[in-house]
């Protein structure tokens, strides 16, 4: 039996699971708890101590399950969710899915970092805190910068460390209502135009030029005395490395902006070219994508900050740094700070996790990653190029750094089947495919990162199932309207997630709303 | 010498990067940058420390560095202050740590059913919890809840400024300030020096028509539980504001859900619930509210809905897409992101663990700690308790100052005897000078208390 066939023979796990109050039984628990602590106080006399109108009347309404139904029930939901660890996870561009190396996990989950309160004194922290500043030593070299912060919780975190450290260093500099507007790029993330708006900046976005680069006469008219940075991502999502980007550079610095990079599409260009040879003041990287942490669904991840010497005044409170008199140790000494970006200090087991993978892969290993993924990109996109329906934004580009935005738009025209119906046959064979790239600049998109983890047969067969669902598209419509039939569930409607009379976000909201199953409430 | 072999890249063998590169049509790697300008290469192989490359030197690298840390367990922690030495049942790192979960990403309800449906159950519980419509997936942190939850209240009233009060977390205040920046306004409002809760002559003085909310710290940052509430959402709701109320969920299954005193928002951290302290890194934010299109509309964050499907299945999604970054970037709300959602998952877990009565419980272990601790550190020379008057929860605030030594050196001289001492609150609150913050959690154990009253007699003497 070839690959394709066997993915074809493919089913995901389905347990027709419930929701977890429909196994609740009153009266079970999973999990009990201490009684007190001692006899000195009882339970009613502590009780006694509260004011009487601050006590619950009625229990929370939480599930009452046994501890074997419970982990039963999270054990089937694990297996209805597919996960780097078990499929071909390339459909899901920009977002950098490769393989986490296992004892990673198992060095940050110890006790050594599980169990330290983020408020112990210095001393009693000095192993994680040389982590930390060990990682930053680490990244003087993979950026070229000087000085980090790990504060930002994931990479729009990093970018709003990032605006804030602008806003900080343009009020120090007593132009911050002077220079209120910050550039960015369509192909940047969405981060870079969403966050700068937040922080109060009138944003302009540059369009591509034909050739898929920002457009540097639109640059041209866009940049002024009242600029206060840019936010360009590089290499777009496209997978496009703007070759002018020092030019972007230079003449925002000539205006007298910041230059902030966002190094998110960082996987294809280590030991290769840095943000400081690019000319930019600050950038972020996401440890959680290109340095090996696992995306946990959603996060917990980090968006390291890097900056220039110059900029260290403005960082976000504290920085790690160390000295021979008093070791590692908390700096809160930055009286020009942007200030906190988030709750104590970081991610420590994200950090420990980025740091042992930089560690165990070396400067040739690292160079190794940036090369194989841009190898398996060109690879993958040659074959996917071969598939009919499907075309490539920008095509007058021989290759890509480490992703690609693809069309289906051809697809489309001639089918009448688009990204998303893409995207429901692709669970059928086990893979994953994201559908979100909006807003859709390039019609019906799609974008795929095989990044440096998935093997030539990965590709192979990935590539294949893709050629297999443009197949259907052109020769079996039905198969494809019925998409998916192998997965944990069928077509969901999505007509209930945008109307607030339908629409539930809690099983309480759903009991409020209907009586049955999505059967409406009468009355 | 054969090429190096690297575990994690499997094409890094010669051989299959050769048939890629013909099937390519290219002669190297170097082909496909040939763009990147030369002026751009780095002219130099990268100067890291050799690698690690088999794993067995790795872990003994990192364990070498990591064994320097003492850990709060190792210690007896009395330490709190917005991250809690609570326990986490071995099932829910069982979960979170199946790799199925581990390794996923923002994926789709087709492959990723089952990451939906847990984060849907994770909203259920919380809104039961704190007794809310309406859970968003979790955001960063508690001071990214907060923030988020004071913007939204400005879209909500279209006004710019919010009241806050002096008795909330420092540290949580320092990423609030940094994210309301430039153009929501905080008026500050005082606490009642006797009680140690926010002061309602003071807020009434402070509260005008141009306030979108009130917040409001519940247990505050003191461990004092705010139990005129209603009477501060009541003001609130005068003036057109809106109630914010920052929560310990861990307190609600003993404590009043904030719905229940004219709160319009909640919203705190989740990091005591089934998560451990990670050295801060367990935290992640929760926001709670109506099920009114006035407030989901207003959420940056993910809303993970509930659906139909063709055959009849639980079908998930996410709800006003449209609301957020990824799909309207210069007119979403704020911006969403990778935040912490698997902790959501670890809290799902721990809050169908506990059950109601499981957190009745644990609220009752925390107060009668709290309240034992108390009643021992009565009478030790150079303490006094006296500081606040209102009622703590699960810490408290004691005043050494008596003692003529400060803080910092009772925190020393216990570290001496293995014991974390309370948070100095000195450098926040001028005010509170030789004041610490004391925590218990259903962890403090008798022997605990014990050696914390022996050490203290004998530093105090």
């Amino acid at each position: 039996m070839n690959n394709l066939e066997r993915m074809k023979k493919f089913h995901q796990a389905k347990w027709n699971e419930p929701i977890i109050y429909e196994l609740s039984t009153p009266g079970e628990r999973a999990v009990l708890v201490p009684g007190p602590c001692c006899d000195c106080v009882s339970t009613d006399e502590a009780l006694g101590t509260l004011p009487a109108g601050m006590v619950r009347k009625e229990r929370a309404n939480l599930p009452e399950i046994a501890q074997l139904q419970l982990v039963r029930h999270y054990n089937h939901l694990s297996q209805e969710n597919i996960g780097v660890d078990g499929n071909i996870d390339i459909g899901q561009g920009t977002c950098t899915m490769k393989y986490n190396p296992k004892i990673n996990d198992r060095l940050a989950g110890q006790p050594k970092v599980a169990d330290m309160h983020p408020l112990q004194p210095d001393e009693t922290a000095q192993g994680i805190l040389e982590v930390f500043y060990k990682t930053g030593e680490l990244f003087k070299e993979i950026s070229g910068l000087d000085v980090f912060s790990m504060q930002p919780g994931g990479g729009s975190h990093g970018v709003l460390a990032l605006a804030s450290i602008v806003r900080a260093y343009w009020r120090d500099k007593g132009e911050e209502d002077k220079r209120d507007e910050i550039i960015t790029t369509l192909f940047s993330h969405p981060a870079d135009c969403a966050v700068p708006i937040v922080k109060g900046y009138k944003v302009t976005i540059i369009p591509p030029d034909e050739e898929g680069y920002p457009d540097i006469e639109a640059f041209k008219a866009a940049l002024s005395d009242r600029t206060a940075a840019i936010f360009f991502t590089n290499p777009e999502d496209t997978g496009i490395f703007n070759v002018r980007i020092k030019e972007f550079t230079r003449l925002a610095h000539e205006k007298g902006a910041l230059c902030c990079y966002d190094q998110a599409n960082a996987n294809g260009l280590l030991g290769i070219t840095r943000t400081a040879e690019a000319n930019f003041d600050m950038s972020f990287f996401n440890l959680h994508k290109t340095f090996g942490a696992p995306h946990g669904c959603g996060g917990p991840a980090t968006g390291m900050v890097a900056a220039r010497k110059e900029l260290r005044p403005y960082l976000p409170v504290p920085l790690v740094e160390y000295s021979p008199e008093k070791g590692y140790y908390l700096d809160f000494d930055l009286p020009k700070s942007c200030g906190k970006i988030k709750s104590f200090w970081g991610v420590a087991p994200v950090v420990v996790k980025a740091y042992s993978w930089i560690m165990a892969l070396g400067a040739d290993g690292l160079r190794e990653v940036s090369r194989v993924a841009i190898l398996n990109n060109n690879y993958c996109m040659k074959k996917i190029l071969a598939i009919r329906g499907a075309s490539i934004s920008f095509p007058n580009h021989p290759s890509r750094i480490e992703q690609a935005r693809y069309s289906w738009q051809q697809l489309k025209e001639e089918t009448g089947f688009g990204t998303a119906d893409v995207q429901r046959c692709c669970a059928d064979f086990g893979t994953h495919y994201w559908s979100s790239h909006e807003p859709f600049v390039i019609p019906e998109p799609f974008t795929i990162e095989p990044s440096e983890s998935y093997s030539k047969q990965d590709i192979d067969d990935y590539t294949a199932v893709l050629a297999e669902i443009s197949r259907m598209c052109y020769e079996e419509p039905e198969a494809v309207k019925h998409a998916p039939v192998n997965s944990t569930v069928h077509h969901i409607d999505h007509d209930y997630f945008d109307d607030p009379a339908k629409y539930a976000i809690t099983w309480r909201a759903y009991n409020k709303k209907y009586t049955g199953y999505f059967e409406p409430k009468k009355g | 010498m054969a090429k190096k072999m690297f575990p994690y890249i499997p094409n890094s063998e010669e051989k299959i990067q050769r048939e890629m590169l013909d099937f390519i049509g290219v002669n190297s790697i170097e082909d496909l940058i040939s763009d990147i300008p030369e002026d751009m290469r780095m002219n130099h192989k990268m100067a890291l420390p050799e690698p690690y490359c088999d794993e067995s030197g790795l872990v003994r690298h990192v364990n070498g560095i990591l064994a320097k840390n003492k850990t709060a367990k190792e210690l007896i922690c009395f330490l709190g202050a917005g991250c809690y030495n609570r326990y986490v049942p071995a099932l829910v790192d069982e979960v979170v740590n199946r790799s199925e979960f581990l390794t996923a990403y923002a994926g789709e309800p087709y492959e990723d059913h089952g990451r939906f449906h847990a984060m849907f159950e994770y909203q259920s519980m919380m809104a039961e919890l704190l007794d809310m419509d309406v859970c968003n997936v979790p955001n960063y942190d508690g001071a990214q809840a907060v923030g988020t939850a004071l913007r939204m209240a400005c879209r909500i009233t279209h006004r710019n400024e919010v009241v806050v009060p002096k008795n909330i977390n420092p540290d949580t205040l320092r990423a609030v300030q940094t994210y309301l920046q430039p153009d929501v306004k905080i008026t500050f409002t005082d606490y009642n020096p006797k009680t140690g809760r926010i002061c309602l002559d003071c807020l009434k003085k402070n509260l005008t028509e141009n306030a979108a909310a009130v917040l409001v710290m519940n247990p505050n940052f003191f461990g004092i539980i705010e139990e005129r509430a209603q009477d501060i959402a009541d003001m609130a709701h005068e003036k057109g504001a809106l109630l914010v109320a920052y929560v310990e969920p861990s307190t609600l299954g003993l404590l009043t859900p904030p719905s229940q005193y004219g709160a319009d928002i909640a919203c705190g951290d989740i990091q005591a619930l089934g998560m451990h302290m990670n050295y801060g890194g367990g935290v992640a934010g929760f926001i709670a509210t109506k099920d009114e299109p006035r407030f989901v509309d207003e959420y940056p964050s993910r809303l993970f809905g509930i659906a139909p499907t063709s055959e009849g299945e639980w079908g998930f999604g996410d709800v006003l897409w449209e609301r957020t970054s990824f799909a309207n970037r210069d007119h979403a709300k704020e911006f969403v992101g990778t935040h912490a959602a698997l902790w959501g998952i670890a809290a799902g877990v721990y809050l169908a663990s506990m059950g109601p009565q499981g957190m009745k419980e644990l609220g009752e272990a925390v107060l009668q700690r709290q309240v034992c601790l108390k009643k021992n550190l009565a009478g030790l020379k150079g303490v006094s308790l006296d500081k606040f008057s209102g009622t703590p929860f699960q810490e408290f605030v004691v005043d050494f100052s008596a003692s003529g030594k400060t803080v910092k050196e009772i925190n020393a001289a216990l570290l001496e005897r293995g014991i974390l001492g309370g948070y100095d609150l000195g450098a926040a609150f001028p005010e509170l000078e030789g004041c610490a913050l004391l925590a218990v959690t259903e962890q403090t154990s008798a022997d605990d208390i014990k050696a914390l009253v022996s050490a203290l007699g004998e530093i105090l003497a």
